[in-house]
């Protein structure tokens, strides 16, 4: 029952920011549940199995802007077969039959093809903004129709895609009334475009705030863009590096300080440190900086640069800049939020890479630090504690020590005290990613402090089915849950399968579940799709050969008001 | 169980960080921890064995597949991993584990390396406890005391890459980057492997050295200034001319001389003149220039040399012949 019109009710709806907020208000009472939902503008939808397009489409009329993601994330790393599913299709079919109002589509990890480009290119006339995140099964032919049939576009950020290359024709394809464009990525991109079109495309983007180049594009390229887009806030270049004694090289070093809006920078492909000295002049600004795909650049240059970033929030960097590098930034950057470290060589002996002392440091002179991917070859329990102790504000922690299963290198102790001291501090703490040898210790301490954990990445850990347990048991608001190659089976897998229900998703493999598991979950739940995936050869035959006690060696278990999805692949069976 | 077969043992530093000096294959603890590790019985051979392989102590050779690792552990004490016959689990590395293991419990008692896992889930051999004991194992043979920190020591024991499935868990793009950009060759000579990437990568100017017959003083040609065989061969000119003239005979007239000089210096890529260029390459053979297109040279170059031509026995040459038909196809 409500106490105020319906115009008042959405109007206070409007202040409600999140979904997951308007979801809520949307269950008060049948009234409300109306009113927000014709009202809202942004929906978002976290697993593209979970209800079907058409549903969502007739609950939301009023839809602009739809954000979809489609596989689990562990497809980022190989781990999902590649025809797997996640087909954007259905979603662009049903936007342009029910809202053709839509201004913004937004798709991560889903098939993605040139049908569905053109289609969504011609099905919207308002559509603003086109955002694609590791997403494949388009090419440039799918880009060419965007760009030629979206009227007015502003947004095109194509975001580690995987593209196929069909010439370089696409980019010619915005007319040239098209002055509207805010923002272009293409680094993603593997061939080349038609510079010149480029940079007439810049010269009338008079909006243009943010540029990601390819790797295609050379420095003489980059240097006339740059001269045209003054105003550009975020650059990624495209192939950094030329000849010192080149005029290019030259140009470079005068083209930067006119950009004085510049912010955030990344791209730098094949970047060579004398080309990186261009940057001094804008430096001090950088809010955002990305070095991560050059691997030349050692770690000495990269302090050269970083010494002067004085307001950076954002590094993403590769392990070169070694600890001695990370002490710079530790004693540099004091307004750090976001850190970075990549590998840069998996394959070698880590000779350049960074150890706990980096991330040591770096928590201890960063005191806004709140985000951090970090790849290394060893870590310590004290030096996970003192980070703990550094930093309470910790909202992801993803740290990847390169060897599988390795402990302590100091006590050869698991690192569970020290992960534990993590969650005990961070109260805040929303994604965490272990590794290095973990006991059932660790996941007890998961369980008991990381109230806020939203989401668990686990490999290589554990010694039983407590762990699993202690985990679902304890994180009140864990949403993703992925599992590799720990020894957890049936038994924590059926503990509390109501969990489930609660969450987005669970994904296990390589672990210990068996296929009598799997059904009897499937067989408990209902609204729960079990997804048993097998890429052997004879899986059609073995199907029938198959006993309960066989191991399954990937499932995928999302909740779902859908049913059972009808575009899965043979490999994938749904119990 | 524990095999109590252990034996006094003078143990050298490296391994007392276990206090027990207990056969290391031993078995499991009932808690979750590792349960206790056992030295001993590692005489001087032996300990060197352990130093330098992943597999048990005293492990024959040929047991050990270097592109899995965790085998050399089951060469002797196969263990019990439970098999998914309903599919060829795609584990990476871990499929010739499970393959290879058809091993019985009796086995695994008598001798297994020790567990990590408590009894809950004794009946499984887990893959991961293969890359936990090996992690481990290697930290005891490898981590002296009080040595905390120095990635060098894990550098040691990974003698070869670990190829599992989806590990690290960076994307694809990623993991190309370093060898896409930097074209690393396989580095023989230790330190200076960042160096080299660095140079070959640079656009700063790479230095090679290069010697020429009779000329017993050596020169570097900066590989980077020439962006063609003609321009290499016009610098290696350069570089000797001075040098070449100052050998021959003294009495000629200097315009004579430097006509003569430059004289040897034709023909250096094609065999025709005094002098053949060739080059060693990243393999250690060598190469006559000019075969491969130039951004493949300047991938494997070495350093170069110039030769007699006179010199370039049929033997040599035929070497060099082969390997260039080698690479031709």
């Amino acid at each position: 029952m409500t106490y105020f019109p319906e115009e008042v009710v959405e109007h206070i709806f409007d202040f409600l920011g999140s979904h997951r907020d308007r979801n809520t208000v949307s269950t008060v009472c049948k009234a409300w549940y109306q009113v927000e939902r014709l009202s809202r503008q942004n929906v978002f939808v976290g697993n593209c199995y979970a209800i079907r397009p058409e549903r969502v489409m007739a609950r939301f009329p009023r839809m602009k802007s739809l954000s979809v993601k489609g596989k689990p994330h562990f497809a980022d790393f190989n781990l999902v077969p590649y025809d797997w599913g996640g087909y954007a299709l259905p979603w662009i079919e049903a936007a342009a039959r029910s809202c053709a109002g839509l201004e913004e589509l937004r798709l991560k990890r889903m098939v993605v093809t040139d049908d569905g480009l053109e289609l969504l290119a011609r099905s919207f006339p308002n559509f603003k903004s086109l955002v694609l995140v590791s997403c494949d099964g388009f090419s440039t032919d799918g880009l060419a129709a965007i760009a030629t049939y979206c009227r007015g576009l502003r947004e095109l950020d194509l975001q580690e895609n995987e593209v196929d290359d069909h010439g370089r024709q696409w980019l010619n394809c915005f007319p040239d009334s098209c002055t509207s464009l805010i923002s272009l990525n293409f680094a993603c991109l593997k061939g080349e475009v038609n510079t010149g079109s480029l940079e007439r495309l810049v010269a009338r983007s008079p909006n243009l705030r943010s540029l990601k180049l390819n790797r295609a594009i050379s420095v003489e390229s980059l240097n006339k863009i740059l001269a045209r887009a003054p105003h550009l806030v975020d650059l990624g270049t495209g192939s950094f590096t030329v000849d010192h004694r080149a005029e290019a090289y030259h140009r470079l070093m005068n083209s930067f300080p006119k950009c004085k809006s510049l912010r955030s920078l990344s791209g730098f492909w094949d970047a060579s440190p004398r080309c990186l000295k261009a940057l001094y002049p804008v430096c001090i600004n950088l809010t955002v900086l990305n070095l991560s795909y050059a691997p030349a650049i050692p770690g000495d240059d990269l302090i050269k640069l970083i010494c002067h970033c004085f307001k950076l929030q954002k590094l993403w960097v590769l392990d070169c800049i070694g600890d001695k590098g990370l002490a710079v930034v530790a004693s540099t950057c004091k307004e750090l939020q976001e850190l970075r470290v990549f590998p840069s060589d998996i394959y070698g002996a880590g000779n350049t890479s960074v150890t706990e002392e980096g991330l040591v440091a770096v928590s201890s002179g960063c005191p806004k630090l709140n985000s951090v991917l970090y790849f290394c070859y060893q870590m310590t329990n004290s030096a996970l504690i003192a980070v703990a102790k550094n930093c309470p504000h910790f909202i992801r922690f993803r740290l990847c020590i390169l060897d599988p299963g390795k402990p302590d290198p100091l006590t050869n102790l698991p690192l569970d005290e020290g992960f534990g001291a993590i969650v005990r501090s961070c109260k805040n703490l929303r994604r965490l990613s272990l590794s290095g040898l973990l006991t059932d210790q660790v996941f007890l301490y998961i369980g008991m402090h990381a109230k806020c954990l939203e989401m668990l990445s686990i490999a290589f850990a554990g010694n039983s089915d407590k762990g699993m347990i202690y985990v679902l048991d304890g994180c009140k608001n864990l949403r993703k849950l992925e599992i590799r190659d720990c020894p957890f089976g049936d038994g924590a897998l059926l503990k509390d399968v109501a969990k489930y229900e609660t969450m987005r998703s669970l994904w296990m493999s390589s672990c210990e579940v068996t296929l009598g598991g799997c059904k009897a979950l499937a067989a408990k739940m209902p609204r729960l799709n079990v997804e048993i995936i097998n890429e052997s050869d004879d899986f059609e035959e073995s199907k029938e050969n198959l006993v309960d006690v066989h191991k399954v060696e990937k499932i995928y278990v999302y909740r779902s008001v859908a049913g059972p999805r009808n575009d899965a692949p043979e490999f994938v069976w749904t119990l | 169980m524990e095999d109590l077969t252990s034996r006094e043992d003078a143990c050298p530093q490296l391994l007392d960080l276990i206090p027990n000096e207990r056969y290391w294959l031993m078995v499991q603890d009932a808690g979750g921890g590792r349960g206790s590790r056992g030295i001993g019985r590692l005489d001087a051979s032996e300990e060197k064995k352990l130093e330098l392989r992943l597999g048990l102590p005293g492990e024959v050779e040929e047991e050990r597949k270097p592109s899995v690792l965790s085998l050399g552990f089951f060469s002797k004490t196969p263990k019990t991993t439970s098999i998914n016959p309903c599919h060829g689990a795609k584990r990476g590395v871990f499929e010739e584990v499970e393959s290879n293991s058809e091993g019985s419990q009796q086995q695994q008692e008598e001798g297994g390396f020790f567990q990590l896992q408590s009894r809950a889930v004794s009946e499984k051999k887990w893959s991961l406890k293969t890359y936990q004991q090996q992690s481990l194992e290697r930290e005891e043979a490898h981590v002296a005391p009080g040595n905390p920190t120095g990635p060098s020591t894990n550098s040691q024991t990974r003698t070869t890459s670990l190829p599992v499935v989806g590990w690290p868990p960076i994307r694809s793009f990623r993991k190309n980057l370093a060898s896409s950009s930097v074209k690393q060759s396989v580095e023989h000579e230790n330190g200076n492997i960042e160096a080299k990437a660095k140079a070959e990568n640079n656009n700063k100017g790479w230095l090679v050295k290069i010697n020429m017959d009779g000329i017993p003083i050596g020169r570097k040609v900066d590989l980077k200034a020439c962006d063609s065989y003609e321009k290499l061969s016009l610098a290696v000119q350069d570089l000797f001319l001075g040098l070449l003239e100052a050998q021959k005979d003294t009495c000629a007239s200097a315009p004579r001389k430097d006509e003569e000089a430059k004289q040897a210096f034709t023909g250096l890529l094609d065999g025709s003149g005094e002098y053949t260029l060739v080059y060693e390459d990243n393999e250690g053979d060598r190469m006559l220039v000019g075969d491969v297109p130039w951004e493949m040279f300047l991938s494997t170059v070495k350093r170069l040399r110039v030769l007699k031509s006179s010199d370039l026995s049929a033997l040599r040459l035929g070497a060099v012949c082969r390997k260039r038909a080698a690479t031709d196809c």
